[in-house]
């Protein structure tokens, strides 16, 4: 023995036996089931239980094997702690029992008959299997485990990619291969998207954002589709059961229970390539719903501290789902961050996109807070001091807190109006050249004094619809999602090009290209945070259906055919690829500071200007629809770096236009970098110079990025 | 359920055979009897061919047999995976650190030379 191995502690030892089994008291932190030398503590918070007990289970058996009661000495104000020796951990499901009032009206809801998950669980089984058929009537669903949590790290980190400097994909463990094109040994799980990264490296993206993984139930959703008579599910993941657990049924070794082994292998290869990883996150709410929803944990637990409810004892339901998450409550501020720290260090998480996260700013009674303590305490908590954070700035119940989210320096936004404002001028309405500039200049209106990676671009998201059906459908097509196309959002300010749905028209269909090039231009060349939906990059179509949520198959899954199939998308592809090189190789692009249209730096040009028709001239009348600008190279990075000149124009009008250049530093000249109405873009360092120095003919519903550098001598 | 180990020498190489399951209940004894190979003259090769399934604590079992291995320079190789065992230590990436090979035969001829 070595002095480096540790002593046998005094503690490691039972005091008592209780239904034979060795226990003495825990320590109350931290929360949830941890190994200690010779046994498992579990500690458990409750405030209002009268008794708690420990229900252990052996892997998989319906009737546990024993129930132990912690003894009242085994509780240190509101939190029982126990340790049990001599269990084996990988062969144990444990969950706890609370006994305590069922009187609504003062906010109890007790109830002893169930089993409830323990919140701070780690590993969770009952949804091993994706979609697989449960037994609905376990008396304990979703089983609480204990992972290992030691894993090989090597020397892994975070690649620190400065926020402005990202380009974010959001994508969908299961939807991203589960596809039987993908071509993927285990289809549809966190291997599946770890043998897809050399096609994300590939594109370009630096940075993929995971729809929810925290376990959930895929088959909480009662509705059928009622057409086909089949199970609907609940596929995005909005609806989370268990806020530690990574979701079993995305890992190929679900069944064996090592998802966080496959999830944690899968972040490493992710920063191996360079690519960060961001989590969307779901605090607003709990899979327990309301009043007639399952007692999973929380309710059963302390149903008064975990929701915020009405004077009546009733749930608000600012989320829309049924609860809300007491987010500012401090026991559950506590909760949250505990959570957002343990995906941080134990699985080196990037950052977090927060559903709905207007609601974390709502006090216990459903104010709005000025100075929500749980949004401040994140932005300046230690360990998630360099971790990305990014709310969806509104809430179900009507607070939009774009532009003006509690920041604290330090989150960002997913930006509405970047989508409406693109979508809608793109589409051809009149009298936003103004607002669309406002836009691409990274929107200092709505985010004065902050830097330009607070605004996360986006044209479209899971939520609505894909990149293809923006420029193919004018309404949604929802009807198989079971309730007579009365869900999904009605504003997608999209238009069909002529045509409804898929269509024969060579016309229609180059259109319909050109549009969704138009919009990536837009998209990647704006300044701020641009985030793509997996799958736009080849023309990905849920056949006009806006709200996914529910749908398992082929309208979400990733159509890899797309990407190298016989109805390849190539040219979409490879001009997305492009796009994205081009906006790393220009750093004029991803600046932080926002622009503000005069010279900083000497260089005899403003940091951006305006165009139009004519040089130097825009056209901000409510009748344009055609607008340029230029980005000076010399302001690349404020000023830090040198960059070409870049010059974007786009025309959403129906006629062409001849734009007058603005004139450039002596010896440089414009080269074409793309034009939406020409098949592809040209390769970096290779765009070719103008046939005529000064002008350039921009074709309607098009757009164009040229570069102004040194002239190539002739 | 055990797991069952047998070792013999072929040549300059130690072919250590397990059979059975390697999960909680037999990895830690399994581990004590791994470690003693380690550290002697020549290659180590674990045939797992009789192995059916290594649960979360086998494959640490084994990721720590090969690190104590690297620790003192010696080679482990893991020879035989089943189709069932070689699927779950690819998703997890626990593959990823180990050489592996099917044949025994070409391990053999291999750490010989």
């Amino acid at each position: 023995m070595t002095v480096e191995e540790l002593r046998e502690r005094v503690d490691g030892f039972p005091t008592r036996r209780i239904h034979g089994y060795r226990v003495r008291a825990g320590r109350p932190f931290p929360y949830g089931a941890h190994r200690v030398p010779g046994g498992i503590t579990f500690s458990v918070y409750s405030d209002r239980a009268t008794a708690m007990s420990l229900v252990l289970f052996e892997r998989g058996a319906k009737e546990p094997t024993a129930e132990l009661p912690f003894p009242p000495e085994f509780r240190v104000g509101s939190v029982y702690a126990m340790t049990v020796f001599g269990l084996d951990a990988e062969n144990l499901e444990y969950g706890f029992r609370a006994d305590g009032p069922f009187d609504p009206a003062a906010g109890d809801r007790f109830d002893a008959s169930k089993v409830l998950s323990d919140p701070y669980a780690r590993l969770v089984s009952g949804r091993d299997v994706w979609g697989a058929e449960p037994d609905w009537d376990d008396v304990y669903p979703y089983r609480a485990r204990i992972p290992d949590d030691d894993f090989d790290w090597g020397d892994d980190t975070s690649p620190s990619i400065p926020t402005e400097d990202l380009v974010i994909y959001e994508t969908h463990v299961r939807g991203f291969t589960r596809h039987p094109s993908s071509g993927v040994s285990a289809p549809g799980t966190y291997a599946g998207l770890r043998e897809k990264i050399p096609y994300l490296r590939e594109l370009g993206v630096n940075c993929v954002e995971l729809l929810p993984v925290f376990e959930f139930d895929e088959l909480d959703n009662p509705r059928t589709d009622p057409r086909t008579g089949e199970r609907l599910h609940n596929y995005w993941g909005y609806n989370t059961v268990s806020f530690f657990a990574p979701k079993a049924g995305y890992a190929a070794t679900g069944r064996f229970g090592m998802q966080a082994d496959e999830f944690k292998s899968l972040v490493r290869e992710l920063h191996r390539a360079g690519i960060e990883i961001v989590l969307d996150v779901v605090f607003n709410h709990t899979a327990e719903g309301n009043e007639q929803g399952p007692t999973i944990s929380f309710r059963g637990l302390d149903n008064a501290t975990y929701y915020m409810l009405t004077p009546r004892g009733e749930y608000y339901n600012f989320s829309g789902t049924g609860n809300t998450v007491n987010c500012n409550h401090p026991v559950v501020r506590d909760f949250v961050l505990s959570c957002l720290r343990y995906w941080v260090s134990e699985y080196h998480i990037d950052g977090f996109r927060f559903d709905l996260a207007a609601i974390l700013d709502r006090a216990p009674d459903g104010t709005p807070l000025p100075n929500p303590p749980l949004l401040e305490q994140l932005a300046y908590d230690p360990v998630l001091r360099h971790t990305k954070l990014i709310a969806e700035a509104w809430d179900a119940a009507g607070l939009y807190q774009v532009g003006h989210f509690p920041n604290y320096g330090r989150w960002s936004e997913w930006n509405g109006q970047f989508r409406d404002t693109v979508r809608r001028f793109v589409k051809g309405d009149a009298g936003l050249v103004g607002e669309l500039a406002t836009r691409m200049a990274g929107s200092p209106d709505l985010y004065q004094g902050r830097t330009s990676s607070a605004s996360v671009n986006f044209v479209t998201a899971h939520d609505g619809f894909t990149l293809n059906d923006l420029v193919s459908y004018n309404g949604k097509h929802n009807e198989a999602n079971g309730e007579n196309n009365n869900d999904g959002a009605d504003d997608n300010h999209s238009w069909n090009c002529g045509e409804e749905g898929p269509s024969a028209s060579a016309h229609v269909r180059e259109l319909r290209t050109r549009q969704m090039k138009n919009m990536l231009t837009i998209l990647l060349t704006s300044q701020g945070v641009p985030m793509l939906l997996a799958g736009d990059e080849a023309g990905r179509t849920q056949l006009g259906n806006n709200n996914t949520y529910c749908q398992d198959n082929e309208l979400s899954w990733f159509d890899w055919g797309l990407v190298d199939g016989p109805t390849a998308e190539r040219e979409l592809l490879d001009f997305t690829r492009a796009l994205i090189a081009f906006r790393h190789a220009h750093p004029v692009l991803r600046s932080a500071d926002h622009p503000i249209g005069a010279d900083r730096v000497g260089s005899g040009y403003p940091d951006i200007s305006w165009h139009g028709v004519r040089a130097w001239s825009p056209d901000w009348s409510d009748h344009s629809r055609t607008l340029a600008l230029m980005r000076c190279g010399r302001h690349a990075k404020d000023g830090t770096v040198r960059d070409d000149h870049v010059y974007i124009a786009v025309n959403a009008h129906w006629e062409g236009h001849d734009l007058e250049l603005p004139h450039l530093p002596p010896g440089d000249a414009w080269h074409l970098f793309a034009d939406t109405t020409m098949t592809a873009a040209r390769p970096l360092g290779a765009e070719t110079p103008l046939e005529h120095p000064g002008r350039y003919h921009l074709g309607p519903h098009s757009a164009v990025v040229l570069v102004g550098r040194a002239a190539d001598p002739r | 359920m055990t797991v069952k180990l047998t070792s013999r020498t072929e040549g300059a190489a130690c072919v250590v055979a397990l059979e059975g399951e390697i999960n909680s209940t037999t990895s830690g004894g399994l581990q004590a009897q791994l470690l003693p190979f380690i550290g002697q003259e020549g290659k180590v090769l674990i045939d797992l061919s009789g192995v059916s399934y290594i649960s979360s604590a086998g494959l640490r079992t084994l990721l720590i047999v090969h690190r104590r291995a690297q620790q003192v320079r010696a080679r482990v190789t893991l020879v035989s995976l089943s189709e069932e065992v070689r699927f779950v230590m690819s998703a997890t990436g626990f593959l990823d650190f180990f050489e592996v090979t099917d044949d025994l035969d070409d391990a053999l001829e291999r750490a010989g030379r």
